[in-house]
């Protein structure tokens, strides 16, 4: 056994409104930069739908993920490592920017600089691929927004081509759901397999699947590895970018930015842990239908003391595995069974899970004349969904429709249960088990569901926890310190090769001599460190050290005359306008004498 | 005795460039490896490219060939294994033109692409059109000498450029060698070598990160946290180390 610790995440899909807020606040933050302007790490698609890129679910045409030779053995589906080498020069299998979109902007100066007259000035789209101006913006990342051009679209989603039966996408019957999607940080992730530099990598301590810029060549194999199509390739600096799971939040205990902002509360994040040795043959299982229970035998209980055992040997620190246990992720995956993962059949382990959606049956089962709440109505109902559980199947389990139906069936459980507690009815313990659990099980699914506040949905382990020191000694640098601003910084230290070379000292190393000097120094204590900088932490407030302000004007000698002065003012008569204790709030410039 | 000239391109030049060619990509490596990269295009435009792309590539690949083979190995290695000369020029000069067809063919085709490609020719660098004239030379030139060398010249290289060729290495250039061969090599060798010393500060790096390590690999990579680098803000500032 090889314990290893995985965040993950799981999307309840029933509370998914489709506002696409996580898409922007996650774009804001890590592609609002040319040539990551077509890039969506999350990005939100409605089903049925093409999804973004178009088909990127269609691996017999872009030959994602992985694949078992006849002998059983696991290589990229898009083939191993000569084959991916003979290819590098053009690689047939990358999509086209067409296949995402060609991202634009407007041309709002023309709204700015047009003359005053009777039409209302427009601004028109402008490429930022060619730069040129475009006639019609025929697609972007969630075109088919909505079901948007379904009809047309219909024979486009790989899915619905693939499911038996007969789907019915007039506007009366019409079924969809949204799928946010970000990168699955997988167990067994092909892109990471597919890089000839050896650029992506999995992290050790938290799962999370990066790629290394500074090693990037730009040979684009990852793009093609990835079935989800979640590494995307910068056409400026050719190198490839992908969802980070926000690791430098999660390192410090913060979600993700997607989830932070999720307006539906519908995503988890928590630590899961795995066995990394069951790893390869969980993915290389022959039958696709059963890579899921596979995949949640690669899972190990941290309540098992012997899980624990192996995980402090393995390094694993004590609040990871305390977080391990408090896992929303691993209660929604492994505990209640209702989580399952994207797509398992690309065989790459997939670790961002989704709870299936169930809205639409209660208002189907009520509109026709039913009662919607009831759980046998309701059971009953889930077979003859608007939204097919074949559909769903085929998204989740790779057509297997048991562990959806079961899932369902807990979600309706779960809500049978609640309906009657809100109606004042006895407590029904058969509801809980019929699906298998306790009343006390469905209480606290409920609770996990339907009210978790922050800190019960994303349980985090800080990445510093065993290195608490690391972290105090991490941000060095104050935002304000740079060439001419108020800090007066821009690497004021100079080091072996001039300005702003060579390292800073560390401030704990700063402070310790600062309050060595203060405790030891005969006249007033002097709070400055270095030359030209004044560390606030050691300041007494009363005196005022050199380098404090800035010179006021003129040449460096005038400056420390009026500094000489001004020191001769704050012990002089200022002083004694301040009483003990006191802080001057004057502004430096009052105090200078007159 | 060879003129001063003649000293400063076959005596000096070489090392100038291999010197300018090592230092540089030290250099780039340490400071600019995330400017190393392909920069590849293809997201743009990918049906000339699937093409012309492997054909200038491969075919570069035999052209380099052809060089090792022609100029170091030498004409007494290739006569003991019973290759005639006639034979060996006849099989050196179609397996050329094979390549030089190729690569010529493919660059030209990737040149026109980039100029008509709107968004590839956006993507286009001033640096870019420079390295595109010093990769055109040697290819150009090349090829004119082996396609003159088959039609009609029949001038045995080997017994003039490579025993030069190999003298570099021994840090004694037989200047006289070098300098008595026809124009077109000479031309050609000079070109051959400012190639060599720009590869550096071009985007034709990329050469040198040719991902062989890719086959002897397990195919999932680990890594460990870099301990200096937790939390968001690095320890580093200004001016900084390329490793880091």
């Amino acid at each position: 056994m090889r314990v290893m610790a995985q965040i993950a995440m799981v999307m309840n899909l029933d509370k998914c409104i489709g506002c696409h807020t996580c898409s922007v606040t996650c774009k804001q933050l890590w592609t609002s930069r040319p040539g990551v302007e077509y890039v969506w790490f999350n990005n939100v698609e409605t089903r049925p739908g093409q999804g973004y890129p178009r088909r990127y679910e269609d691996q017999e045409r872009w030959r994602g993920g992985w694949k078992l030779t006849r002998r059983g053995r696991l290589v990229p589906k898009a083939g191993g490592r000569a084959r991916r080498l003979a290819s590098i020069f053009a690689n047939p299998l990358l999509p086209n920017i067409r296949d995402y979109y060609e991202p634009w902007t407007y041309d709002y100066e023309s709204v700015a600089q047009a003359p005053p007259g009777d039409d209302f000035p427009v601004a028109p789209p402008r490429s930022l691929i060619s730069g040129e101006r475009m006639d019609n913006i025929t697609w972007s990342g969630n075109w088919d927004d909505n079901l948007g051009g379904m009809p047309q679209h219909e024979s486009d989603d790989p899915i619905l081509a693939r499911i038996q039966e007969k789907i019915r996408l007039e506007f009366e019957q019409a079924f969809m759901f949204y799928l946010p999607r970000i990168c699955e940080h997988c167990l067994n992730p092909s892109c990471v397999a597919s890089c000839p530099s050896g650029a992506l990598y999995k992290r050790v301590e938290d799962g999370i699947v990066l790629v290394d810029q500074d090693r990037c060549r730009g040979w684009r194999m990852c793009v093609t590895g990835c079935p989800y199509k979640k590494v995307y390739f910068n056409h400026r600096t050719g190198k490839a970018e992908k969802c980070t799971f926000c690791f430098p939040r999660i390192e410090i205990g913060l979600p993700t930015v997607c989830s932070e902002t999720c307006v539906g509360r519908l995503r988890n994040i928590g630590v899961l842990l795995y066995d990394a040795d069951r790893v390869p043959k969980a993915a290389a299982t022959p039958r696709e239908q059963d890579l899921y229970p596979a995949q949640l035998g690669v899972f190990l209980d941290p309540h098992d003391p012997r899980v624990a055992a192996e995980a402090e040997r393995a390094g694993i620190p004590h609040d990871w595995l305390i977080a391990a246990r408090r896992s929303p992720v691993y209660d929604l995956i492994v505990t209640y069974g209702v989580a399952l993962p994207l797509h398992p059949e690309f065989r790459t382990l997939p670790m961002v899970w989704y709870v299936p959606p169930l809205s639409p049956v209660v208002e189907a089962i009520t509109a026709s004349g039913h009662d919607g709440e009831d759980h046998d109505n309701l059971f009953a109902a889930i077979d003859v969904l608007r939204i097919p559980v074949s559909y769903l199947a085929e998204l989740f389990t790779a057509g297997d429709e048991e562990p959806v139906r079961r899932s369902l069936r807990r979600l309706a459980a779960m809500r049978t249960h609640r309906r009657r507690l809100n109606l004042g009815d006895p407590v029904d313990p058969s509801i809980a088990e019929s699906v298998g659990f306790t009343v006390d099980q469905l209480e606290d699914m409920y609770r996990l569901l339907a009210l978790a506040k922050p800190e019960d949905r994303y349980v985090i382990p800080t990445a510093v926890a065993g290195d608490v020191r690391a972290l105090e000694e991490a941000p060095l640098g104050c935002s304000l310190d740079y060439e001419g601003g108020p800090g007066m910084g821009g690497g004021a230290g100079s080091g072996p090769f001039g300005e702003a070379s060579g390292r800073p000292a560390p401030i704990a190393v700063e402070t310790f001599h600062g309050l060595r000097e203060r405790s030891t120094a005969d006249s007033a204590s002097r709070a400055s460190l270095r030359h030209g900088q004044v560390n606030l932490l050691n300041w007494d407030a009363r005196s005022d050290p050199e380098g404090l302000f800035p010179p006021r004007e003129g040449t460096k000698a005038e400056a420390e005359g009026a500094r000489e002065e001004q020191r001769r003012g704050v012990d002089g008569s200022d002083r004694l306008a301040a009483g003990p204790g006191e802080i001057q709030l004057r502004p430096p410039d009052e105090r200078r004498p007159q | 005795m060879p003129s001063l000239i003649d000293v400063f391109l076959w005596g000096a030049l070489p090392y100038m460039c291999v010197a300018l060619l090592v230092t540089g990509l030290v250099w780039r490596y340490r400071y600019d490896r995330f400017g190393w990269t392909t920069r590849s295009s293809e997201l743009y435009e990918k049906r000339v490219l699937r093409l012309a792309s492997p054909m200038f590539h491969f075919g570069l690949l035999a052209v380099l060939a052809g060089h090792i083979l022609g100029l170091f190995v030498p004409m007494s290695w290739t006569q003991a294994v019973g290759l005639s000369e006639a034979a060996y020029s006849w099989m050196a000069m179609t397996f050329g033109l094979v390549a030089g067809v190729l690569t010529l063919g493919g660059i030209a085709l990737l040149v026109w692409r980039r100029r008509t490609t709107g968004p590839v020719f956006l993507a286009t660098t001033v640096n870019d059109k420079i390295m595109y004239l010093f990769l055109l030379a040697p290819l150009c030139l090349g090829f004119v000498t082996t396609f003159m060398n088959a039609s009609t010249l029949h001038y045995n290289y080997r017994t003039s450029v490579s025993p030069w060729a190999r003298s570099l290495f021994v840090f004694q250039p037989d200047i006289e060698l070098m300098a008595r061969t026809p124009l077109e090599y000479r031309v050609h060798a000079v070109a051959g070598l400012l190639l060599f010393a720009v590869v550096p500060f071009t985007r034709l790096v990329h050469a040198y990160a040719a991902p062989v390590h890719y086959l002897f690999r397990p195919y999932i990579v680990y890594r460990a946290r870099d301990p200096r680098f937790v939390g968001t803000a690095g320890p580093h500032r200004g001016w900084q180390r390329g490793d880091i």
